[in-house]
């Protein structure tokens, strides 16, 4: 049955309707974690012990960056799939991720200077985890600007799933970077095989938010694989007969 | 598997462990240039260039913090718990700054063996804690320093 299941979702037109019966569940489910995230986040959990208020911006910063390494690796996997199989809908869930991702990025970047200002004292430095966070940045934007700049769309996701899975060997190196090297960054909290080293109660809001994340990445892949859809197949029967029943 | 699919996939399979071993490399030959800092036992070896900057970073050494009359010097010692460097600094510091914590000094060692920084940035450990826990974990650890556990002094 789960086989069957994969095999219909590879038709771009089953992919289609159930994506559009997914979306509002998926939307409101993020709303709900999100809500419950940050209150518990910015309102009940405790202060921390050094750093005081400031550690909150945490509550967007890491699941962001947790985000923009999943989105990646979904990527790269999607990619896989792709040039192997030729499969049109893991070519769409390619091209989809890639500014979700990049928005990710950008904003654990951006969140991460804001945090650094007042902890470390500085905005921005060239270590391990900082500069490689930023070459995933460049990677995202490059898969984006590869992708819209070949016409045949079959082409282009071949292309942009070769430069991703070029790219998957920043993953494991922004994750280890932090042992592998000195780094201003502090290690890992909570992925690591160990004990996270967080308080429970700021640890279930970080988790929550984790969570909300991923689902509102959910909600946007299947909106933006949508639309990738009906543009792919604007010359097809369905797409057609679709758009004129709307017309009515 | 057709065989064309297991084509593909073993050039794919290829490629990305082509290109890891070649980041690996790369990654091993820059090792040195990608430490962000020294340590302080690096510095007294020798390892840390002489003639221009780096940083060097460790935890502030408990008792060591001394104001400069002037009021903007400070002069404090950073140590990795086998080795001490003094480190002299002008400006204002992060507020993190204080004894017992990790820093990270941006700056140059001078004819006395003195780092003198000019910068100075605080580096935070991973551990996320209410400040009740921090006080309760502090209190057991300094009682079990006090008094030392029966067992230790039998065997």
């Amino acid at each position: 049955m789960i086989i069957r299941f994969f095999h219909q979702m590879g038709s771009p037109r089953y992919f289609y309707n159930v994506a559009g019966k997914l979306v509002p569940w998926f939307m409101v489910s993020f709303l709900i974690t999100l809500v419950f995230g940050l209150y518990y986040g910015l309102f009940v959990a405790p202060p921390d012990y050094q750093q005081g208020e400031s550690y909150r911006i945490m509550y967007i910063h890491v699941p962001s960056a947790w985000m923009s390494m999943f989105i990646y690796v979904v990527m790269a996997v999607s990619g896989l799939i792709s040039l192997v199989w030729r499969i049109k809908m893991t070519e769409i869930v390619v091209i989809s991720s890639a500014a979700v991702g990049a928005s990710f990025t950008f904003l654990a970047l951006a969140t991460g200077s804001l945090w650094g200002k007042p902890m470390w004292g500085t905005w921005w430095v060239w270590d391990a985890r900082l500069t490689s966070e930023l070459i995933l940045l460049f990677l995202y934007l490059g898969i984006i600007a590869l992708h819209s700049a070949i016409e045949d769309k079959r082409v282009a996701a071949r292309a942009v799933s070769i430069l991703a899975l070029v790219g998957v060997v920043n993953i494991p190196i922004i994750h280890y970077s932090v042992e592998w090297w000195n780094t201003l960054h502090q290690p890992a909290s909570v992925t690591k095989f160990d004990k996270p080293s967080m308080d429970i109660s700021m640890l279930i809001p970080l988790l929550t938010m984790a969570i909300s994340f991923k689902l509102y990445y959910g909600a946007v892949v299947l909106m933006r694989a949508r639309a990738e859809i009906v543009e792919r197949e604007r010359n097809s029967r369905w797409v057609q007969e679709m758009v004129e029943q709307e017309a009515k | 598997m057709n065989p064309i699919r297991k084509k593909r996939l073993t050039l794919i399979g290829l490629m990305v462990a082509g290109i890891g071993v070649a980041t690996w490399l790369a990654l091993n030959a820059f090792d040195e240039n990608l430490m962000f800092f020294f340590s302080p036992s690096e510095v007294v070896e020798g390892k840390a260039p002489e003639a221009h900057p780096f940083r060097i970073g460790g935890l502030v050494q408990s008792d060591s913090v001394k104001r400069k009359p002037d009021g903007l010097t400070t002069a404090f010692s950073v140590t990795d718990n086998a080795e001490a460097v003094t480190v002299e600094y002008t400006g204002i510091l992060p507020d993190l700054f204080r004894e017992g914590q990790g820093i990270v000094a941006m700056g140059q060692l001078n004819q006395d063996g003195i780092f003198i920084a000019s910068e100075v940035l605080a580096k935070h450990d991973e551990n996320y804690m209410p400040p009740e826990v921090a006080e309760s974990l502090k209190t057991a650890h300094d009682e079990a320093v006090a008094n030392p556990q029966p067992q230790a002094s039998v065997q």
